[in-house]
């Protein structure tokens, strides 16, 4: 853990509210740039993992995030969702549509279906980090399995 | 048609993600059930379009054209090969409720199985090489925590040799992807046979052999089985069974495909002589085994052997009869297992010296075992006779005499260890140290003896129904052998 | 694909092999990564020459996705894989106090004399006279 005070408050303060933007806006890059829900993911695991090693649980918005298992679950749902969805409409599983709408005072946005299926990997990578540091960074809290030898 | 063809991986990955937001045991359950026979009939409706019509059902995910999309293939072999598996995880799923063990009972248990059956599922449909890696990788992973579940000291020890070793062969299948796409520029099963027939021969013979090895490590054939009899025996039983029945069936069904698609003929004689050692070395240690799991465990090895002897002869026969012999070993060799798990389940061991007399106790258990044990031995008229029957005539049609010498003494002593387990463990007068209750032994553990029943009773389907499968099996080896067919359905599929 | 890139993967694999023929899982593990990463540059080399991201309007010499597209996923796998064994070698840990692989194979036999010597009461087992 990182004794000095001053290193925990600029990961607290700055280092976890700049990657979280820099992980958002990389993941909604990647449609058409290098980027996307992996590498966003990414960056927001290892903004959790600086904050883990800062001595906090990770956080958003103050508020420990109690289950990651319900998270990945959720992500994977989101991904595969989107991938089944083109089959009830005679598309193809995975296919991407593409819709322009356009908002007010923002003008024409173009929301590509893909990007619903790189939010669900976005969530799961990030679930899988948090699960990585819950499991294995407690000293084992969450696994309730005793060593039971001999039932095998 | 085609668009059903991705389901059976899409709804169990869709079950399993389902399972890790729903933590509760019975809902759980029961999301299994319905993911795994809503798979099953999606499967069975892909198989009898294929049936009926002897075409390739296709399917593009994503919708892009040419080489770039991700396709999935469902050809005769595929998908009958993917209606066995589901019905095989079916039961044991069945078998693993009631088995009420401690795993079965962690939140984990569900989404990791419906992982499984999906990287099965994806194994057998993937139409290039690095999908099937992919799929080698989710079911593998899979695979690890099934086996790993409980965290005892056993299952540590052993899991870890068998991640490491699984390890090695995904670097290897890895690295063969690698080199294969370096050379080629495709991994595409399409477009691989003949820009790998262009290759030169020194190139095409390294890259065989990196994907015999990866594939031989998978399906435990001669050199690289070690891992195979030390891991299998200290999972949970239901793990254990779909393990033997299914994970090392996916890399012979590797081999197949890269036998006959990619290298089509090439090294058969290297692929021979490891079938045949592969038979021999199998059994004789399956012999020497005094612990049922042990004995089952060698006994895949072994049978693993026939398939890849089958497939080393080559030809449309041969081939065939491997096709027969993969559909019939698998549902038999997971209710082997299941009977062994009944076992131990009630007397707390599987070694002979503990269990006895289990047939004075339980008639019933003892006819499901015995059944599935002649078949595995190759007894008339179950279906293992006319697996080894078909293979054994594939094999003098070739005048590999050798081989099919080696066959029928294999099966004697398959049968021999066979004799081993029902003198050891069904005759006999009851051990008064066994846990046995004086209640059936079948009637207190009813969802695992209709599991193993209905399983039992499959392999039966399969005898009784061994004609029009046969003729399905060489429809499904002359598919194989067309390589021009294949290439041509994944070409013009819409 | 030039000599660096043959000697990092050279490297790698070397590295890698040996530290996967340790005892302490840990070591496999650092082992798996570094072979993992081997495989990966392998790939990335014998893909194709490098170039501009491959995106439809962009100008000049555009590199082949396909190879990227599989180590990314080469990539993802060998991290679960990684946490996998990490896990793996915790738990060992706990059990056992070490991270090393037991070497108890024939675990299954071994209990099995001891259990025949303990029905044989105080005699010692057969086996274990000849020995």
């Amino acid at each position: 853990m990182i004794k000095s005070k001053i290193l925990e408050e600029l990961i607290d303060r700055w280092l976890t509210k700049v990657g979280t933007l820099v992980a958002i806006f990389i993941t909604f890059r990647g449609h058409n740039a290098p980027g996307g829900g992996f590498a966003g993911g990414l960056i927001l695991g290892a903004v959790f993992v600086l904050q883990y090693l800062a001595g906090q649980q990770p956080t958003i918005r103050r508020k420990p995030i109690l289950n990651p298992e319900r998270l990945l679950g959720l992500g994977l749902l989101l991904a595969l969702v989107t991938t089944a969805t083109p089959l009830f409409v005679g598309g193809a599983p995975l296919e991407s549509y593409i819709w322009s709408i356009t908002l007010p005072q923002i003008g024409k946005v173009k929301i590509v279906s893909s990007t619903f299926f790189d939010f669900g990997v976005f969530f799961v990578v990030v679930a899988v980090v948090l699960m990585v540091l819950t499991f294995l960074g407690t000293r084992g809290g969450a696994i309730s399995h005793e060593p039971t030898d001999g039932a095998g | 048609m085609s668009s059903l063809v991705a389901l059976p991986i899409l709804i169990p990955l869709v079950a399993a993600a389902l399972m890790l937001v729903v933590r509760n045991l019975f809902a759980q359950r029961a999301i299994s059930f319905v993911a795994l026979l809503s798979s099953l009939a999606t499967a069975t409706a892909v198989l009898v379009d294929v049936w009926n019509t002897g075409d390739i059902a296709v399917s593009r995910l994503g919708g892009w054209p040419g080489s770039f999309a991700i396709t999935l293939v469902s050809d005769g072999l595929s998908s009958v090969l993917v209606v066995v598996a589901l019905v095989v995880t079916t039961t044991v799923l069945l078998f693993a409720v009631g088995q009420q063990t401690p795993d079965e009972h962690s939140p984990y248990y569900h989404p990791v199985y419906m992982a499984l059956v999906a990287g099965i599922s994806q194994a057998f449909l993937a139409g290039d090489l690095f999908n099937l890696f992919v799929a080698f990788e989710v079911l593998l992973m899979a695979s690890y925590v099934l086996l790993t579940l409980e965290g005892n000291r056993a299952q540590i020890r052993s899991g870890t040799t068998y991640v490491v070793l699984n390890i090695i062969e995904s670097v290897v299948l890895v690295m063969a992807v690698g080199l294969i796409f370096a050379a080629t520029g495709t991994v595409s099963f399409a477009e691989l046979p003949e820009r790998i027939a262009a290759l030169p021969d020194g190139v095409r013979m390294g890259l065989h052999l990196l994907l015999l090895v990866a594939f031989g490590i998978k399906a435990a054939v001669f050199p690289l089985f070690s891992w195979l009899p030390d891991s299998y025996p200290t999972a949970p039983s239901s793990a254990s069974a779909v393990f033997a029945g299914l994970l090392t069936k996916v890399g012979v069904y590797c081999l197949i495909r890269v036998q006959t698609l990619l290298f089509p003929g090439e090294l058969s004689n290297v692929v021979m002589i490891v079938g045949v050692s592969t038979m021999a070395i199998g059994v004789l240690g399956a012999i020497s085994q005094h612990d049922m799991k042990r004995i089952l465990s060698f006994h895949i090895i072994s049978q693993i052997g026939y398939m890849v002897f089958g497939l080393g002869i080559g030809g449309a026969v041969a081939i065939a009869a491997t096709i027969f012999y993969l559909i019939h070993h698998i549902p038999v060799k997971t209710s082997l297992f299941l009977v062994e798990g009944i076992i131990e389940r009630n007397t707390g061991s599987s070694s002979l010296d503990d269990v006895s007399g289990l047939a004075r106790k339980s008639p019933l258990l003892a006819v499901l075992f015995l059944i599935p044990a002649m078949s595995l031995a190759g007894f008339p008229p179950l279906s293992g006779f006319l697996a080894k029957f078909a293979l054994v005539r594939g094999g003098l049609s070739a005048e590999q005499y050798i081989g099919v010498g080696v066959a029928i003494v294999v099966s004697l002593l398959t049968l021999v260890s066979m004799v081993k387990i029902w003198v050891g463990a069904f005759w006999g007068e009851v051990a008064p140290t066994s846990l046995i209750n004086s209640v059936g032994v079948l009637r207190q553990h009813r969802s695992m003896a209709t599991a193993t029943a209905i399983l039992v009773g499959f392999t039966l389907v399969i005898a009784v129904a061994a004609g029009p499968l046969y003729e399905f099996a060489s429809r499904a080896s002359d598919q194989l052998l067309n390589i021009e067919r294949y290439i041509s359905a994944v070409r013009s599929a819409s | 694909m030039s000599i660096w890139a043959f000697t990092l993967i050279a490297v790698l694999f070397a590295v890698g092999s040996y530290l996967l023929m340790e005892r302490s899982l840990t070591r496999v593990a650092l082992g798996v990564g570094v072979i993992g990463n081997g495989v990966n540059v392998l790939i990335i080399a014998s893909g194709s020459d490098a170039g501009e991201a491959p995106i439809i309007g962009r100008e000049g010499v555009l590199a082949d996705p396909l190879p990227q597209a599989l180590v990314l996923t080469a990539i993802v796998i060998g991290f679960a894989l990684l946490t996998f064994l990490m896990t793996l070698a915790w738990r060992n840990w706990t059990i056992t106090g070490n991270d090393e692989v037991e070497d108890d194979v024939e675990d299954r036999m071994i209990t099995r004399r001891a259990e025949q010597t303990a029905k044989l009461g105080d005699e010692p087992h057969p086996e274990d006279v000849q020995t």
